[in-house]
């Protein structure tokens, strides 16, 4: 029976070794281990034996009987690594097709350098303030020290509601900075960003309706190098570092001195190209220390304060920032322009 | 304003490269807009002299000219054109010569006769006959031998004909009219490069007799006529002026007309003064009357036009009207070939009478648009002068001795402190007393030992401290003032709670899969009429623009719904397969309690079309921002009447009885009036309302410690019950455990009968202090089925 049981033993670890699948490996445990199995078959002899010899081959082949039952549970554990390995090979995927399409909209490319600038100036301790569009023409005008028979007060160049002049749709957002100064006592910072309007027709330079933000700061010893470093610092910020600018005197009604401000050429460096129409330099904004004459419109002490004013346009900053050449595109609203910011 | 450098030449040395030039006026205040040389494309075109002219061979229409070109040959040029003989001198563009447009010039063969270039016309040199009155038109240019005095065949042709100029263009603000003029940018110019300034004054040697025998002046109306300046000469001789002053106008855009009206021109570009000349025989009288138009009186001007003067002030005689002041003369009076004597008239006008009456006319002038921005009044006499002193060297008449200068209403010089302390703390500079002395000093101003400064007469925009601020700051170099922040407490800047919402809720729509558009305030009635509101809709009135661009664009909108769907009809019509919109828009709605007319409210409105897209999609878009914005308490509503919409597919959104707004799918006529077919949906919400309708912030509640118990039903009722009514009779009937009825599932078709439908919802029960039992859950199932039944007719499946 010894001899049984080793010759048993041989065979089923050999033929274990070599199953090839699960039901194989099956198949054998039924064979050798199972009720009616050959091992079963054996151990039925055992009451022929010797009575001395019985615990011994019992010994013998219950660790016959475990050594088989390891080696199947360890070829069980290779053939299923095996087939697992197998079907994830079959599920593999093209990890290049693309994701599932999940649409997430976009800010108006405006308004994202509206956001941009707006934190610039929050950022430097600046409230913003807000003011109906369609306004008084003395807070578009009059108080902003610009005269009756100005021409930008011409009704080519203004819309108005009424023969009497008296309403118009505020052609700078700077009305808000007179409801400001009549309302609040300096120290004062405000930006007011909204919607203008002038009598343009539309072109790929000009639209009816446009974008401001226009920024105020009076208090006791405010100078235009003040206004310098406020500017250049929210050039610094939106265009690069390294922009250089260049303060040049113009006129305006409301301030005094006045000044643009221009920005070297992206695209030649100051070099000129078409983009700046040859001169090297980009106008980017309007500015100057507060007149005198507004300050008295509004009731605080030209004597005791200054302070200074600037106003952007919005679209232009936009046009510069994103490349953008044509200013019809900011206001068709194209999907194919708006998905690319 | 066109400046030729030569011209300002005559007033300052400036040797700047065109450059430099353009650079340092530009800092300086004077914006330079652009350049041209004017000759820039004429090369190797040379003054010739013609020797023979002789009849071709072999063409009847060619001739072969023998021309002196102050080479040691005479050179063969052959020309089509007649109006040559031997003497005359014209331009001859030599082999490999350039004309301008990029004519290029070579030798050849014209029918066996080798011509070496080509005898140069009007056309060619870029001149008209009114540069070259003496010349003629169709043929080459031939200049005449006074013009010649001074050049030999083979000199360079460009300053022959005035091109070896550079004509600067500045763009001059509004302020300063005085730059309107070469003399006001030769002053700007010296100051600029600290070149030395020579003005000449005027000098007329005058003819005898005396102005007063001639005419008289009297200004009725003093406020528009501060000061009336003229001069008389007599014996005109009509010509065309000489050459270098047709070259000047002309570098500067003016025509060149006659010797009479160039020097009113030229006296005009040069001083900034605005001239008139016209002719004394058409006064009736000798007194010349400065008075308002009366009513209805006409005039014809010298374009031919028959206009009504009222409250125009006019240049008159006893009888009528012979001039627009500081508009346009009479066409009765003007200056014609038969004028003997001649009025020049130098006045200084009302600037807002002005700019009124060429605005209300309809006609500006070179003339009205310098005098609507204000001018010098002690600027008349010196011009009347200059005019004279020209008619003299040009010998165009004599001028009659005496000047008639009537002074309205004197203005006395602007006097203020130089307060240099206080410039300096404006500027934010340390410049001293004695550079802005001589800053101030070289654009005109005087300052006395006790800094008293005395402002210039032409410098009507200086008034206070701050004007005498900008001219230091502008010499001293406005990018030389440094670069600080300003002090000073610090504020907290920020945005305000509604400037925070606006942002949120741009972002959680744009998370939701919407792009942002901008959309123009503007509107039209058509617009109303495209999304179909009846004539008498409340939305129709809106605020007019009394000076509108166009029809379509004369409203302030009430309704931002056309705007989107004008953006989606565009989207389609550019094949943008789908779309997802969002705009934050304002809308003006009419309020007469309001001063500024109206209320100018915030709308949101969402627009969409394309894959994925249907009524339940932007549903679910905005009830997913209501959850985000904290917004509760809404119930949606079924719009039926709302005519831009689909009747059985739009909804209102309603909170505490007031609507928000609705949403839906737009009515195929609609869409059809956008010229599209395919499914629009749009969404119109009061975006100042559900900001309003914010509530609290949340805080934690815990979730309950007892499992939850389930269960499904589902009933079968008419088609025409909504889930908002099962579901208001289930919240009724299921009792204080129930937790929510989540629809899960409508089904119609077979086997539920035509006209019914088939609707399944989970039920969930809950309790805080106990697990539920089946049966609690079954109880109340029961009864809820029970209700369903009873007050809908909706049986359990």
């Amino acid at each position: 029976m010894k001899e049984q049981l080793h010759a048993l033993q041989s065979e089923a670890l050999g033929l274990i070794a070599e199953a090839g699948d699960i039901p194989t490996l099956e198949g054998l445990r039924v064979r050798f281990l199972g009720k009616k199995g050959e091992l079963t078959a054996i151990l039925k002899q055992m009451g022929q034996l010797d009575p001395n010899q019985r615990p011994v081959i019992g010994q013998l082949a219950n660790a016959v009987s475990a050594e088989i039952t390891e080696a199947i549970q360890m070829r069980r554990e290779v053939l299923e690594a095996a087939d697992l390995d197998q079907r994830l090979r079959a599920e593999q995927l093209d990890v290049t097709i693309p994701g599932t399409a999940q649409v997430i909209g976009k800010r108006h490319p405006m308004m994202k350098t509206l956001d941009e600038a707006l934190d610039i100036f929050i950022g430097m301790g600046f409230t913003v303030a807000e003011g109906p569009e369609i306004e008084f023409a003395a807070n578009v005008f009059d108080k902003l020290n610009t005269a009756e028979g100005h021409p930008s007060r011409d009704w080519q160049d203004t819309f108005y509601f009424d023969q009497a002049d008296k309403h118009v749709l505020r052609t700078h957002t700077s009305s808000v900075q007179i409801r400001v100064m009549e309302n609040q006592t300096p120290p004062i910072r405000v930006v007011s960003p909204g919607r203008v309007y002038r009598k343009d027709e539309v072109d790929a330079t000009h639209s009816p309706m446009f974008h401001q933000i226009e920024g105020l700061v009076v208090d006791k010893g405010i100078t235009m190098a003040d206004l310098k470093g406020t500017l250049n610092a929210l050039v610094q910020e939106l265009y690069g570092a390294g922009t250089k600018t260049r303060f040049r005197p113009h006129h305006f009604p409301f301030t005094e001195p006045s000044c643009e401000v221009d920005c070297q050429c992206f695209k030649c460096s100051g070099a000129g190209c078409s983009m700046c129409k040859g001169e090297g330099w980009i106008e980017l904004l309007g500015a100057g220390m507060v007149h005198p004459n507004v300050f008295r419109n509004c009731g605080i002490d030209p004597d005791e304060y200054t302070g200074f004013a600037f106003g952007v346009g919005l679209e232009r900053m936009t046009m510069m920032r994103f490349n953008i050449s044509d200013l019809r595109l900011i206001f068709e609203n194209d999907l194919r322009f708006l998905r690319q910011f | 304003m066109k400046l030729s450098r030569k011209w300002l030449a005559e007033f300052t040395d400036i040797q700047a490269s065109d450059i430099e030039y353009a650079d340092r006026m530009t800092i300086t205040g004077s914006k330079v807009e652009g350049g041209e040389d004017l000759g820039a494309e004429i090369q190797n075109v040379v003054l010739g002299r013609i020797v023979s002219v002789e009849r071709h061979e072999n063409a009847d229409t060619l001739w072969v000219c023998t021309v002196d070109v102050g080479q040691d040959e005479p050179t063969v040029i052959v020309t089509g054109a007649d109006n040559l003989k031997p003497g005359d001198f014209c331009p001859v563009a030599l082999h490999k010569s350039l004309l301008p447009g990029g004519v290029e010039i070579k030798k050849g063969k014209l029918r066996g006769v080798t011509s070496n270039g080509m005898l140069g016309s009007l056309n060619e040199l870029e001149l008209t006959i009114h540069d070259y009155p003496y010349s003629v038109e169709d043929g080459i240019l031939t200049f005449t031998p006074d013009e010649m005095a001074s050049y030999q065949p083979g000199d360079d042709i460009r300053p022959i004909i005035g091109k070896d100029d550079r004509v600067v263009e500045f763009e001059i603000t509004s302020n300063r009219p005085d730059c309107l003029s070469v003399i006001g940018l030769a002053r700007e110019s010296a100051a600029s490069f600290d070149t030395a300034l020579t003005i000449r004054e005027p000098q007329v040697k005058g003819s005898g007799g005396s102005v007063l025998e001639h005419v008289d002046v009297e200004i009725w109306d003093e406020d528009l006529c501060p000061r009336y300046t003229a001069r008389v000469v007599r014996n005109v001789k009509i010509e065309p002026s000489p050459v270098w002053m047709r070259q000047r106008l002309r570098a500067s855009g003016v025509r060149p007309i006659n010797n009479i009206v160039d020097i009113t021109n030229y006296v005009m570009l040069e001083y900034g003064q605005p001239m008139h000349a016209f002719d004394r025989a058409c006064l009736d009288g000798d007194q010349i009357i400065v008075r308002r138009a009366t009513a209805g009186e006409t005039m014809d001007t010298l374009d031919g036009v028959t206009r009504t003067l009222t409250d125009a002030l006019v240049i008159a005689d006893a009888e009528k009207a012979v001039g627009i002041a500081g508009v346009m003369g009479g066409a009765d009076s003007e200056i014609t070939e038969n004028t003997r004597t001649v009025v020049f008239e130098s006045a200084n006008f009302n600037a807002t009478s002005i700019r009124k009456t060429a605005s209300r006319l309809g006609l500006r002038t070179d003339a009205s648009s310098r005098f609507e921005k204000g001018l010098d009044p002690l600027g008349t006499l010196p011009a009347v002068q200059r005019a004279c002193e020209l008619v003299e060297l040009l010998g165009a008449g004599e001028v009659v001795d005496g000047v008639v200068d009537v002074i309205a209403a004197d203005r006395a010089p602007v006097a203020l402190a130089l307060e240099a302390e206080r410039i300096n703390a404006l500027l934010g500079t340390d410049i001293s007393r004695d550079q802005m002395v001589a800053i101030l000093e070289k654009v005109g101003f005087t300052v006395d030992g006790a800094d008293q400064v005395t402002v210039p007469s032409w410098r009507l925009d200086v008034h206070e401290y701050v004007d005498l601020a900008e001219e230091v700051a502008r010499f001293y170099g406005y990018n030389v003032i440094p670069a600080t922040m300003f002090r000073g407490a610090t504020a907290q800047g920020g945005f305000n709670q509604q400037q925070k919402q606006e942002r949120i809720t741009g972002e959680l729509l744009q998370g939701l899969g919407y792009y942002e558009i901008l959309t123009y305030a503007f509107t039209g009635q058509t617009a109303y009429d495209k999304i179909r509101l009846p004539e008498d809709a409340p939305q129709r009135e809106s605020l007019t623009i009394l000076n509108p661009l166009g029809e379509d664009t004369s409203r302030m909108r009430t309704m931002a719904l056309p705007s989107m769907l004008e953006i989606l009809a565009r989207n389609l019509n550019y094949r943008n397969e789908s779309a997802r919109f969002y705009e934050i828009a304002r809308v003006y709605l009419p309020n007469s309690e309001r001063e500024t007319l109206c209320d100018e409210a915030l709308r949101l409105t969402l627009g969409a079309y394309g894959e994925g897209m249907d009524f339940f999609q932007l549903k679910g878009a905005v009830e997913a921002l209501l959850d985000a914005m904290n917004i509760t308490g809404i119930s949606w509503t079924a719009k039926a009447d709302n005519p831009a919409f689909h009747p059985g597919r739009c909804a209102e959104l309603i909170r505490d009885g007031q609507s928000l707004g609705c949403l839906g799918q737009l009515h195929p006529l609609t869409v059809k009036n956008y010229g599209r077919e395919e499914d629009l949906y749009a969404a119109e919400l009061d975006l100042d309302a559900l900001f309003a309708a914010i509530g609290q912030e949340r805080t934690y509640v815990p979730w309950p410690k007892y499992p939850a118990v389930t269960r499904d039903i589902a009933v079968v009722c008419e088609d025409s019950v909504t889930v908002a009514d099962l579901q208001a009779v289930i919240a009724e009937a299921g009792g204080k455990h129930l937790g929510e009825s989540r629809l899960f599932d409508i089904y119609t078709g077979a086997p539920i009968p035509e006209g019914k439908k088939s609707v399944a919802f989970a039920l969930r029960y809950q309790a805080a202090d106990r697990t539920l039992t089946d049966e609690d859950a079954d109880k109340a199932t029961t009864k809820i089925l029970a209700s369903l039944e009873r007050q809908l007719n909706a049986v359990i499946r």
